[in-house]
């Protein structure tokens, strides 16, 4: 298991691994946003957490097809599938590659992008509690949907259809701890509620994803 | 040590192999035989658990068999080694070098997979085969793209690996250089028309 977390880590850090390309991305999103609506801050600052949980769901997405297409592509799955290892531990292991590698450095970036859209200060600490806390729920969830496309070409779209109304419940709550953490009110339920969906997509999810790829390869 | 009984495989909905039975004992190699599109690579992937059985049974082997495909499953940014190295500890196997030796891999440990000739990355994908310690052997065309002196390497690897007790189940067309037994599938083929047997819904879907 570890020596497949391991190679998963080294592979996204080596030459087209990829490393970097989510944070780019949400980067250039929080860049943007701004030129589009106007530099107002009382505007930026009505939309900064709503903004900011968009971009990670978006720069996450951007990396799915990554996780299972390239092992898929050079039978490395195949061998994967009959090797000693569950397939269960095996997506866990692979989704978890994928959050150290774009959800960890996203959450580690996002004060600095929180700035540019003028997060009330406030709400910077509970942008990365609920960023740290969400962002692995979108690595599984996304691993699930990779599962679901593996071995389909050009599978990237339709990976996108089928994940963002999945990733809906962890964008609402997460934005939400952002917005009531910033105005300084309760952050009870949406944080209790976002944790819980996490914990749940970890529980669940790998045994389903192994099921989905055990039907692909055949 | 592995025991097919009237097994039916069938790919895409459709049936390919009907009623083939074969036994392979340690020690023996068996070499499956047919032309293009005859069903090898099915039954093989079959008999490594890739795919469900459409009828018959195959016994033994569940935790012994590595399985070789077409492509090798290596790592073009990784070394030699790196690679070799994953799939040791995948197994929980401490082969990586005698693996490499027995390849003659040795002096390219270092190479990046991607920079290989195919020959080499094919070298390399049966010394991963090597690493995984593993008693029955399923190999899907191993010597593609193999030169003589690569082929008689693999030849010497599998009768070392047979000498050892172990079995191995290759699918192949050339002559491998080592006495094994033949089966050839032919004979198995299903009637192109034939429905699924059991009731396996999802494959007429496949």
């Amino acid at each position: 298991m570890r020596a497949l977390l391991l190679r998963d880590l080294r592979l996204a850090f080596r030459a087209g691994g990829g490393f970097g390309l989510s944070l780019a991305f949400f980067l250039m999103v929080a860049v943007i946003v701004p030129l589009g609506v106007g530099p107002a801050p009382a505007t930026l600052a009505l939309i900064a957490a709503g903004v900011l949980w968009v971009g990670a769901l978006l720069a996450a997405l951007l990396s799915l097809d990554r996780i299972f297409a390239l092992d898929y592509e050079d039978g490395s799955l195949d061998l994967l599938a009959t090797s000693p290892l569950p397939l269960g531990g095996v997506v866990a292991m692979k989704a978890l590659a994928h959050w150290l590698t774009t959800g960890l450095p996203l959450v580690a970036a996002s004060p600095i992008l929180a700035v540019l859209l003028n997060l009330p200060t406030q709400g910077y600490v509970w942008l990365l509690v609920s960023l740290a806390i969400g962002t692995p729920a979108l690595s599984i969830i996304g691993a699930f949907g990779a599962s679901l496309t593996v071995g389909l070409k050009r599978g990237g779209l339709l990976l996108g259809l089928l994940v963002l109304p999945l990733y809906i419940p962890t964008l609402i709550f997460g934005a939400e701890v952002v917005k009531s953490g910033a105005e300084g009110a309760s952050i009870g339920t949406p944080l209790a509620a976002l944790a819980a969906i996490t914990a749940g997509a970890w529980a669940g999810l790998p045994l389903a994803a192994a099921m989905a790829i055990r039907a692909n390869l055949r | 040590m592995l025991t097919a009984q009237n097994v039916s495989v069938a790919r895409a909905g459709v049936m390919v192999l009907v009623g083939v039975s074969f036994h392979l004992t340690a020690g023996r190699a068996l070499i499956l035989r047919g032309p293009n599109g005859a069903g090898k690579t099915t039954l093989l992937r079959a008999v490594a658990g890739l795919q469900p059985l459409a009828g018959g049974s195959l016994n033994g082997g569940e935790d012994d068999i590595a399985y070789g495909a077409h492509s090798d499953g290596v790592k073009p940014t990784l070394t030699v080694a790196e690679n070799l190295t994953f799939w040791a500890q995948i197994y929980g196997t401490h082969l990586t070098a005698p693996a490499m030796a027995a390849m003659q891999m040795e002096t390219l440990a270092n190479r990046r997979a991607g920079q290989l000739s195919a020959g080499q990355k094919r070298r390399l994908g049966l010394a991963r085969i090597l690493v995984t310690g593993r008693k029955i052997w399923v190999l899907d065309e191993p010597t593609v793209s193999l030169d003589a002196a690569s082929v008689a390497l693999f030849g010497a690897a599998v009768q070392a690996h047979l000498a050892a007790g172990g079995a191995a189940l290759i699918a192949t067309h050339i002559d491998l250089g080592f006495a094994a037994g033949v089966l050839d599938i032919t004979p198995f083929r299903a009637d192109a028309h034939a429905p699924v047997l059991s009731g396996q819904f999802d494959e007429a879907f496949l």
